[in-house]
């Protein structure tokens, strides 16, 4: 049965990647969405089918390159598939409306739905394969066609420079993946992901620990720990909304699977491995959201925030890891069970933030957090959707983000109990981090949503003062213009995608215990032989969690309960509707209101120790000042220090070998022929050299 | 529930407590303990004006403000019975729970589209970010020393050690002493009472608030010190019987609101670029607490 779901699924993408040359643009986006619609389904029957009736295997006979290969689904796979599933579904959704005004780019879009298609394929087939040369050709099959949805405005200069970037660190990633399996392969001879649990229990503990630590890079370029983010913070505003949304919701965390596979599989010194992740996450978490806040682009700034996401789940990871290391089954519980639901829990919401940015980017045409504002009376749905994300990423209850950070949150308190000083300090150092991420994602959201959705439009903010006239005149005449597009980006069907995820965002909010079963199933994977003190102590997380729900519910209420009260009473009094109040000022308000900059001075004040904030500026100077002027570009020092500088100084080195880039087609042909020529002779040259060798020691 | 009560009581008259030391201190009658709470009611009979750049997220904000108080103080134990609601891990929901009513005041503040309210979010969402490591670690180090982790466990077995566990209480007591001034806007960080919006945090947040609204954000705020003080009492009631611990309670939070009287008659408002590093001392103070706590337990290396 899942074997042959599993074969009709890959048969039925493969056969609508086939047709999509033969239809019309319109065709293609029907067809897409259906095919996806209908694989997502095949997709899910698979998965809810193995959460019932057990994990499947069956093992295809391949060849000799690659050895059996074994197709594994178990509940870990079943879990991202699930992921993976909505997530593209409501993306495919969106991204079907979100597409149309691009309809007349039908080749771009002929490439974009197929490459769409091979990533939702891949990704899903990803989490079911083991073994590990197929896992490697199906990942690049995935970069590749990730690095197509990417850069569909491949005519911008920069969605094409964030696009290479992605595809060439994707390939870094890979280049790690391979070392790995291929150290595998050398040592035990197979390429199933099974032979990696023989090859830790076989080898000495450091090359179990030094195979991680490969497998570990190159997850982690996917995921985007810090410091291997930097192509995240660059691909998400280059792509197109629903790519981004995607994107941050489930290619990243195919990173993250990835990781929890291989600790599936490793068996060695998990308590290396768990300081290991925990110290990488609280990094990641903490160094993503303060980089977060200062930027500029909504984008932007919603990319950082998967990676201080990202690192909310490695300390999920990592405390896992120490609970399997020093045996405190609770502990793994907590852990592993707090990252696997913020997994779900940040693919829904990151998603749902990503779409409403993308309908802000239909109405403006702009992303620069300065220039907008006031579009809660433009597109309200979008706006109060965007605020159920916002409430939803920053942890805060009722909503889904709280749950997991809750679940995390229980296992640092329990394992602040222990006896060991280093352990006690490593909560102590995580809990700290996740409180610290907590209070800086409520600045930072409070802007993004403050900022961009409520006051008043600050298109004029822009320092084109000359042009200011002639640009109220133009936003005038186009309002007429503008109300029909809020009508489009607004209508029932374009923000349904978005009512569904925010419904499963409520919904795990409210109802969090409903999670427990599959998660513990999950969890037990890691953990096999659960105790029945800790199993009892499970339940009492999960009387927790019901707990919460009722907890949540009550706020709800009495929260409408309270505004229905306070309704009445204004209702009774004498109410009426005027302009903010300004201390006596009433001229212009649009250029008096607060902007992203200033809602974040102070913190930036702060921060700039330890961030790289390049500032411009221009004062008032003389009787007659002229156009003042103050510039901030937030930077990223990892960035810098990593890649950008180590480039120069390559590109440095690389200069000295111009004279080979000479123009001339024989030479080419010529560098090509040796090339070549040593490839075929190497062998032969290393035999030689042997040989000489041997001579060498006769002698 | 006995907390619940204990607490809506005391939030009539804390606040007047307040202003009365601080008038007595300045050698002034000053009204009766009952006054802001007639103030309040006042509020709430008059008529409201709302601005017309403001959304339905002004309208609702403060609603939820004062629920998320409440939801709060709910999970605040008196000795040794708990809350209404307690579960293990429960302070982190307190924490998250204030934090939501935050964050809707905030963007209340930025719906508005004024600067002086913008002003005043930007400082509110800066400073409640800053506190709360303090507030987690100090919870935390009560957790390492009790070994629980839920307010009522750890208040409920905090007495049973030595007179060691008194010091941390009163450690404790000065960090939520200033917790309670930071969350709450009062002195040493923020000046209700000064006569310049661009001075001014929380009280800037709310210029816009008007009749009913403001009466609630008013309340929320005596609700908020008198729950800071249950917290704070908890440190000293443990497991006495109730008819000795009710009046404790009040005492404790008597001697509270007349400290916090006290500081504002004497302590002048930090300079606003100040008050980051003044919140930092907080954490670190809880730092103390953290490591104090291991050194007692010898698990300290």
């Amino acid at each position: 049965m899942a074997k042959l779901l599993f074969e009709i699924f890959n048969l039925i993408a493969i056969a609508t990647v086939i047709s999509i040359p033969f239809l019309n643009t319109k065709g293609r986006g029907i067809l897409t969405l259906s095919m996806i619609a209908a694989l997502t389904g095949i997709s899910s029957v698979l998965a809810l089918s193995v959460f019932v009736n057990g994990p499947a295997e069956f093992i295809y006979g391949g060849s000799w390159i690659t050895g059996k290969i074994p197709i594994r689904i178990d509940y870990l796979s079943v879990w991202f598939m699930l992921i993976i599933n909505f997530t593209f579904l409501t993306g495919a959704w969106y991204g079907f409306r979100y597409m149309k005004k691009y309809i007349a780019q039908t080749d771009n879009i002929a490439l974009h739905v197929i490459a769409f298609l091979l990533v939702y394929t891949t990704l899903n087939d990803i989490c079911m394969i083991q073994n590990g040369i197929v896992v490697l050709v199906v990942w690049e099959i995935m970069a590749l066609s990730s690095f197509i949805v990417i850069i569909f405005e491949h005519y911008k200069k920069e969605t094409l420079k964030a696009g290479i970037n992605f595809l060439i660190q994707s390939h870094v990633c890979i280049l790690f993946l391979t070392i790995a399996f291929m150290w595998v392969k050398i040592k035990t001879g197979s390429f199933d992901f099974a032979a990696i649990t023989d090859f830790t229990t076989s080898q000495p503990v450091i090359s179990g620990i030094g195979l991680f630590v490969f497998f570990f890079f190159g997850f982690a370029i996917k995921a985007g720990f810090v410091p291997f983010h930097t192509w995240l913070p660059l691909a998400h505003p280059a792509a197109p909304a629903h790519i981004s949304g995607i994107m941050s919701g489930v290619i990243i965390k195919i990173g993250i699977y990835g990781i929890l596979r291989v600790l599936m599989l490793i068996k060695t010194d998990m308590v290396t491995i768990g300081y290991f992740i925990l110290f990488i996450s609280v990094i990641t978490g903490v160094y993503g959201v303060m980089l977060a806040i200062v930027q500029h682009n909504l984008k932007k700034l919603l990319a950082y925030h998967s990676i201080e996401n990202i690192g909310i789940i490695g300390i999920g990871i990592g405390l896992g890891c120490l609970g399997l290391g020093y045996e405190n089954q609770l502990l793994a519980v907590a852990g592993f069970g707090g990252a696997l639901l913020h997994t779900l829990n940040h693919s829904l919401f990151k998603s749902l933030l990503f779409f409403g940015a993308g309908n802000v980017y239909l109405i403006k045409h702009n992303l620069t957090i300065e220039a907008l504002g006031g579009l809660i009376k433009r597109i309200p749905h979008t706006a109060y959707l965007f605020l159920i994300g916002s409430l939803a990423i920053c942890g805060l209850p009722p909503f889904n983000g709280f749950i997991s950070e809750f679940f995390i949150y229980s296992g640092l308190f329990k394992g602040l109990s222990s006896d060991l000083f280093l352990f006690i300090l490593a909560m102590l150092f995580s809990i700290l981090g996740l409180v610290l991420i907590g209070g800086l994602a409520l600045i930072c959201f409070t802007k993004a949503f403050g900022i961009v959705f409520l006051g008043i439009p600050r298109e004029n903010n822009k320092p084109q003062i000359q042009n200011s006239k002639f640009k109220i005149q133009n936003s005038e005449l186009s309002t007429e213009a503008n109300e029909h597009e809020d009508m489009v980006v607004e209508k029932a069907r374009n923000v349904l995608p978005l009512y569904l995820i925010a419904a499963a965002i409520i919904f795990i909010g409210l109802f969090p215990f409903l999670l427990i079963q599959p998660l513990t199933k999950i969890i037990a994977l890691y953990v096999p032989r659960m105790t029945p003190d800790v199993y009892s102590q499970i339940q009492d997380l999960l009387k927790n969690l019901t707990t919460i729900g009722w907890f949540s519910f009550g706020f709800v209420a009495l929260s409408a309960l309270i505004y229905f009260v306070r309704s009445y009473f204004v209702s009774r009094h004498k109410h009426s509707a005027d302009a903010t109040w300004g201390c006596g000022y009433t001229g212009e308000t649009q250029k008096m209101q607060y902007t992203a900059s200033s809602f974040i001075r102070t913190y930036r004040k702060l921060a700039e120790l330890l961030l790289l904030i390049k500032k411009q500026k221009k004062d008032a100077t003389g009787l007659y000042p002229g156009l003042i002027k103050r510039e901030t570009h937030p930077g990223d020092w990892i960035e810098t220090l990593l890649i950008d500088k180590p480039l120069i100084h390559f590109r440095k080195l690389l200069r000295r070998f111009r004279f080979l880039q000479n123009g001339n087609i024989q030479a080419y042909i010529l560098y090509g022929f040796i090339f070549i020529s040593l490839a075929v002779m190497l062998p032969v040259i290393i035999d030689k050299i042997a040989i000489i060798i041997k001579f060498l020691n006769h002698l | 529930m006995v907390s619940l009560v204990l607490i809506i009581l005391t939030s009539l008259f804390f606040t007047g407590i307040v202003v009365r030391t601080k008038s007595i201190a300045s050698g002034r009658k000053g009204p009766g303990i009952f006054q802001p709470m007639k103030d309040i009611i006042r509020l709430w009979k008059k008529g409201s004006v709302y601005s017309t750049t403001t959304s339905f997220i002004f309208q609702i904000a403060p609603s939820i403000y004062i629920a998320s108080v409440l939801m709060a103080i709910l999970m605040i134990p008196h000795g040794n019975h708990p809350g209404i609601i307690s579960f293990e891990g429960d302070f982190v929901m307190f924490a998250y729970v204030l934090a939501l009513g935050k964050f809707l005041m905030i963007i209340s503040a930025l719906d508005t589209g004024s600067s002086f309210e913008g002003m005043g979010a930007s400082r509110e969402a800066l400073y409640s970010m800053l506190v709360e490591p303090a507030f987690f670690i100090l919870i935390g180090s009560f957790a390492l020393f009790t070994g629980q982790t839920s307010f009522h466990g750890i208040f409920s077995s905090l007495h049973y050690g030595s007179h060691i566990s008194y010091m941390l209480g009163g450690l404790a007591t000065f960090v939520f002493i200033f917790i309670a001034m930071i969350e709450n806007s009062r002195m040493p960080v923020d000046d209700p009472k000064t006569h310049l919006e661009l001075t001014m945090v929380h009280e800037v947040m709310i210029l816009d608030n008007s009749g009913f609204d403001l009466g609630l954000i008013m309340y929320t705020t005596h609700l908020k010190f008198a729950m800071y003080g249950a917290i704070i009492s908890n440190f000293f009631i443990g497991v006495l019987p109730l008819e000795i611990s009710i009046p404790l309670f009040f005492a404790v939070q008597i001697c509270f609101a007349v400290v916090v009287g006290i500081i504002e008659s004497f302590i002048a408002r930090f300079r606003l670029g100040h008050n980051p590093q003044f919140i930092f001392i907080l954490t670190s103070v809880s730092l103390l607490i953290f490591f104090g706590v291991l050194l007692v337990l010898g698990k300290f290396i």
